[in-house]
């Protein structure tokens, strides 16, 4: 163990995880383990068709099993609102909320169809296998290829979502330079698969109050939908996630299995509980299918005279799912002339959604393919062409950014990896039977902030409880909360206890876009800077104030101890303090002011950035593609806690070699359905695709961006970092793919 | 899943007994059987335990050879210290399989008999005729590309995903068969069949006869062997293509030679002409390729799996290069030797 113990954590401190060893030893209880007396399962049936009516459902049989209480359809579902502002969510997209069980319409294949609940999830699993459908079909399209042709802009935009500004007139002085290269780029479509997957335990509490331990990024979201579809009133509705299995986006919006599980506790007036399978994972959300053109063009020098970033994305029929795509290219270089053209085609699948770094793990990694074949047809260093080609501006709107180390991003990491021993021909450098590659690529993402409250509560031995409704989706939350309340009052981080995952706590954010840690964090220092005000208030009434009534700037706070500054013989304990005012708590519960201008008045752009280097050796026959290092460079200004921190990164990372090798949906379009819905199938890297990875954190000071001067670091590690894996390919083979993943058979031809 | 009753074999007798009414499976490590259960593709009535039957030991034969018992687990056959040095051929394709934990619960029987990948086959809601005989074969015309290029039939493109299995095909493995009639040894090759118009059939078994053991003959090419698998990701995938060669040398000059190809048909996939054509041959790059080229005759894609074809060749002149170089694919280290 490499973690400080019984002395006073600091931020910056690589502290173990809090709750590791409740997860280690199965303590931790997720969304479907909570035990409740008289549980019903609910096993979800689901549509085998993609497009139609659903005729009749036999099931009869199912029915005849003496254990099986009930089949809800569509048919004898409780009633539910007929407007879908009822069902909107705090983070929902314009259109219509997809409601399961509503009618007898499919809109798109593996979507449930019925429930059938029972006294075990064995009998609700059998039963549900004698369920015969009959449907009407209708045609249906998957095809994305087939959907661009009726690609459109909506009318009605994603409150979060701004259109790409362009600037300068780019088609121009595309035509008129003399370097230029263009492709069209290709994502498939990818399914959320955390490890647990989607599931809600509704504990039917009687007199109209129902408690969810549901698997979501945020449990305020849910208890207002829960609320506004099943007509609670909110304060009934309690939402419970203190652990969460994985998410990235998944839970962001509640999920069907957690309508499903209420519906059916609400029908029945019992503890329901509903758990996806794998299978249905891939009836779900998922990042969408991406088509981006990107032409770029250079002068003879390498610098960039136009920019021309065009990309689309699949939605479903029945909402408008929109994502920032192509800003992210715009931003990163400067160019005078720059274009971007954003539009989306409708499939018939479930509404595509926002998936780690959404719009830019893509976007951004597409257009780091397409600078690296301008550089090439520049003749300029790939690393050096992004140098030239730098802005110390977002030059898409001009502002200034809070911080920018992108620059020692690439100089520091380029340094670890010895990218000046590269040689720039493809094909130049070998090892053995293989060829070596060397690429890189750079990322950008958002610092976001958003306002957050939190509750403190210190006793006089020094125990300190922080809440807030946030939640930890494996990120190592609870880690950083209670590591940055330490801090302010120095305490050890054993003396703390933070609680999440609960509706009932002070108002949180969704957990989503790596914004908790700087919001939630600073609406911890914030409550507990509230309880250090008090203690020395309280200290004061200590006889002969041995303190001297010194104010906040002259005290420290360490070891449960209240010292001067300028004489740290003179200090005093919290339980004193506190008992000399007759206090047995102090509590705050409050959330910080901040203007998201920062102390300036002008607009400043927040980002994070990063540089990744990757290597790979490529078997020559066989094609055979290894990723033997990478090298990631993050500036992503104060880090909390650079364990828990790095393994955000490690995990983006591993996702991006996923994104450049491995992952892909297979759809069969004749049928609408995913064919590789399963983790034998539906390929992820295992542990003999990744090798070493290190990570450097970019010092950045940022007292501007957010009161902790912190940016998130849970989605910068993905962005990009295909494309750095997709460039050494090409830099060892000589072969540009264009369309990920890159699997053997593109390399063979 | 359905319902079913499960009863614990006690003797061999008593398993092929209970093995010979309809709609009963014998299960071993599970591994499949149970997936394919929970997925509704087997719906057995009764479930035979064979677990506690004596099939559980690695004995030598008079004159060399080995016995494999049906229910010797992957890792156990192939950490066996015997296997690993007189059939390293065999060992290394186990080792190419599945994890680690799955390899220590599946058994040699189990292995032999497990059923395709193919995603339609896994997934009741598609046709396939495998699943169920008539519906049709979603693969053709869909998404086809783990299927097969050899031996296909209009009515199933699937393949065999087993890799020890293209190991047991190169050295000639005899399998052992004990059932209501008579007991049978079956010659590898004559083991798994093609789809033809039976496709549900995998192999050659009758109802209620079981697997009690694979016989590995004397000759044991440990000198000269290899097995290269080619997936989509370094480890835990099917094969896309895999290839076990099995070798003799004098000098240059080929003496023998065995080259099985996995992940290409419903069975292991060997060509007696090219093998017989390497005979008293040059080990050489231009013999190599002209065998990867009657072996891989007659190969047709079905779209998603055209790549296969280059990719077997490529994959066969390589292995019949490592086999002959005496520098077998290591299964841990994923660098291609
Ligand atoms: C995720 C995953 C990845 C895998 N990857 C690979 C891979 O890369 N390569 C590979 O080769 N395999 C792979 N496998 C398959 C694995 O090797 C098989 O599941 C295993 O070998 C089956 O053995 P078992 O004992 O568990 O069989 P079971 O599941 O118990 O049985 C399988 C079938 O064989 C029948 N059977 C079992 N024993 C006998 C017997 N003695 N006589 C007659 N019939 C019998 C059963 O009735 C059943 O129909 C993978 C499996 C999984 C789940
Ligand atoms: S290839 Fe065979 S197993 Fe696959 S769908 Fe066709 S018939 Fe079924």
């Amino acid at each position: 163990m490499t973690s400080p113990t019984r002395t006073t954590a600091r931020i910056g401190d690589p502290l173990n995880r809090v709750d590791g060893v409740a997860k280690v030893t199965g303590q931790a209880r997720y969304a479907a383990e909570h035990p409740v007396e008289g549980l019903l399962y609910g096993w979800v049936v689901s549509s085998g068709i993609t497009k139609g009516r659903i005729v009749r459902i036999h099931d009869e049989g199912a029915r005849a099993l003496p254990e099986v209480v009930e089949v809800m359809t569509h048919t004898n579902r409780p009633q539910l609102p007929p407007f879908d502002h009822s069902y909107t969510d705090a983070v929902s997209v314009p259109g219509s909320p997809f409601r399961a069980l509503y009618d007898e319409k499919a809109l798109f294949n593996g979507q449930p169809i019925a429930v059938v609940i029972a006294g075990t999830l064995e009998t609700a699993r059998y039963a549900a296998s004698l369920i015969d459908v009959e449907y009407e079909s209708e045609s249906h399209n998957t095809d994305f290829a087939v959907a661009l042709t009726s690609q459109f802009v909506p009318n009605d935009k994603r409150s979060t979502f701004e259109p790409p500004q362009s600037r300068g007139d780019a088609h121009a002085a595309y035509d008129a330079a003399p370097l230029k290269v263009a492709a069209d780029f290709h994502v498939p479509a990818y399914y959320h698969n955390p490890m647990e997957m989607h599931a809600s335990t509704v504990v039917w509490e009687g007199n109209g109050r129902i408690t969810v331990y549901d698997k979501t990024q945020g449990p305020q979201n849910v208890q207002a939908y829960l609320a506004a579809v099943f007509g609670f009133s909110p304060e009934h509705v309690r939402v419970k996630n203190p652990y969460v299995g994985g998410a990235f986006g998944s839970g962001l919006r509640p999920q069907y299995q957690v309508y499903l599980a209420t519906l059916a506790a609400k029908m029945l007036e019992r503890s329901v509980r509903v758990v996806l399978t794998r299978q249905q994972m891939f009836s779900h959300v998922h990042r969408p299918e991406t088509v981006q053109t990107v032409a770029l063009a250079t002068d003879t020098s390498g610098r960039l005279q136009a920019i021309i970033n065009d990309a689309a994305t699949s939605t479903s029929r029945f909402e408008d799912y929109m994502e920032t795509v192509c800003d992210w290219g715009l931003m990163n270089y400067a160019c005078e002339n720059a274009s971007a053209k954003y539009t989306i085609a409708r499939v018939d699948t479930y509404t595509s959604g926002d998936m780690r770094a959404p719009g830019a793990a893509t976007g951004m990694t597409l257009f780091e393919l397409a600078v690296d074949e301008m550089a090439y047809a520049a003749s300029v260093d790939p690393l050096q062409f992004r140098l030239i080609n730098y802005s110390d501006k977002n030059a898409m709107d001009g502002t200034p950014f809070t911080s920018k180390a992108l620059r020692e991003a690439c100089a520091q990491g380029a340094e670890k990896f010895g990218w000046s021993r590269r040689t720039p021909a493809p094909r130049s450098m070998r090892d053995g039977r293989e060829l070596v590659g060397w690429g890189v690529a750079t990322g950008i993402w958002d610092a976001l902030f958003e306002k957050t409250s939190a509750h403190a509560k210190l006793l006089p031995n020094g125990d300190l409880e922080v809440a807030t409704a946030a939640s930890d989706i494996g990120t190592g939350t609870y880690t950083v909360m209670a590591q940055v309340a330490a801090d302010t009052l120095g305490l050890p981080i054993e003396k703390v206890t933070a609680t999440l995952g609960d509706s009932a706590l002070p108002k949180s954010t969704v957990e989503g876009g790596s914004k908790l840690a700087a919001s939630a964090g600073a609406a911890v220092q914030h409550v507990c800077r509230g309880v250090a005000e008090k203690l020395l208030v309280a200290a004061d009434q200590l006889e002969g104030q041995p303190l001297g009534g010194a104010r906040m700037e002259d005290v420290t706070f360490a070891q449960g101890r209240i010292a001067l500054k300028s004489d740290a013989t003179r200090s005093i304990s919290f339980g004193d303090a506190m008992s000399a005012a007759g206090l047995d708590t102090i509590e705050v519960e409050d959330s910080p002011a901040w203007h998201s201008g920062g102390s300036s008045q002008t607009r400043k752009s927040r980002n994070t950035h990063n540089a990744i280097f990757a290597e790979v050796k490529v078997d020559e026959e066989l094609c055979v593609v290894r990723v033997t290092r990478i090298v990631i460079a993050v500036a992503a200004g104060r880090i909390i806690n650079p364990k828990t921190a790095r393994s955000q990164i490690l995990g983006g990372v591993v996702m991006g070699i996923g994104m450049a090798l491995h992952e892909e949906t297979a759809t069969d379009h004749r049928l609408g359905r995913v064919m590789n819905h399963n983790f034998a199938e539906y390929h992820i890297p295992a542990h003999a695709d990744i090798q070493d990875i290190e990570v450097i954190f970019v010092d950045e000071p940022d007292p501007e961006v957010t009161p902790l001067g912190v940016k998130g670091v849970g989605e910068i590690g993905i962005v990009g970092t295909a494309a750095a894996v997709v460039n050494a390919i090409y830099h060892a083979t000589g072969k540009r793919v264009h369309s990920l993943p890159v699997t053997i058979d593109k390399l063979l031809v | 899943m359905n319902r079913f009753s499960y009863v614990r074999a006690a003797g061999v007798a008593e398993a092929v007994r209970e093995g010979s009414a309809r709609q009963v499976r014998f299960l071993a490590g599970g591994t499949n059987l149970v997936d394919l259960m929970k997925e509704n593709v087997e719906r057995p009535q009764r479930l035979v335990d064979i677990n506690r039957l004596p099939l559980h030991k690695i004995d030598d034969l008079e004159g060399g050879g080995l016995r494999l018992g049906a229910l010797v687990t992957n890792a156990d056959t192939a950490y066996d210290p015997r296997v690993e040095r007189r059939y390293p051929l065999l060992a290394s394709a186990i080792l190419a399989g599945a994890s680690p934990q799955l390899r220590n619960a599946a058994t040699n029987g189990g292995n032999l008999n497990q059923r395709t990948r193919c995603y339609y086959f896994y997934d009741p809601a598609t046709a396939c005729n495998k699943r169920q005989p008539g519906s049709g074969c979603g693969a053709i015309g869909g998404v086809n590309r783990i299927h097969a290029i050899l031996g296909a039939s209009d009515q199933c493109i699937a393949t065999h995903p087993s890799d020890m299995c293209v190991a047991l095909a190169a050295l000639d493995a005899q399998v052992r068969v004990t059932g209501p009639d008579a007991d049978r040894v079956i010659a590898f090759s004559e083991y798994h069949r093609l789809p033809g118009d039976q496709p549900w059939r995998d192999n050659d078994l009758r109802p209620g006869e079981l697997v009690t053991a694979i016989d590995l003959p004397a000759e044991d090419f440990s000198s000269h062997y290899t097995y290269l698998k080619l997936r989509d990701r370094l480890s835990y995938a099917f094969a896309l293509v895999s290839v076990a060669v099995a070798m003799r040398l004098d000098g240059e000059r080929i003496t023998e030679v065995r080259v099985a190809l996995g992940g290409v048909a419903h069975k292991p996939w060997r060509s007696p002409v090219a093998e017989s054509g390497l005979a008293g041959e040059k080990a050489s790059q231009a013999n190599f390729l002209a065998a990867a080229h009657v072996l891989t005759e007659g190969a047709v894609g079905q779209g998603g799996n055209d790549f296969k074809i280059e990719l077997a060749r490529r994959a066969i002149v390589r292995a019949l290069k490592q086999a002959a170089n005496g520098t077998p694919q290591s299964q841990t280290d994923k660098r291609v030797f």
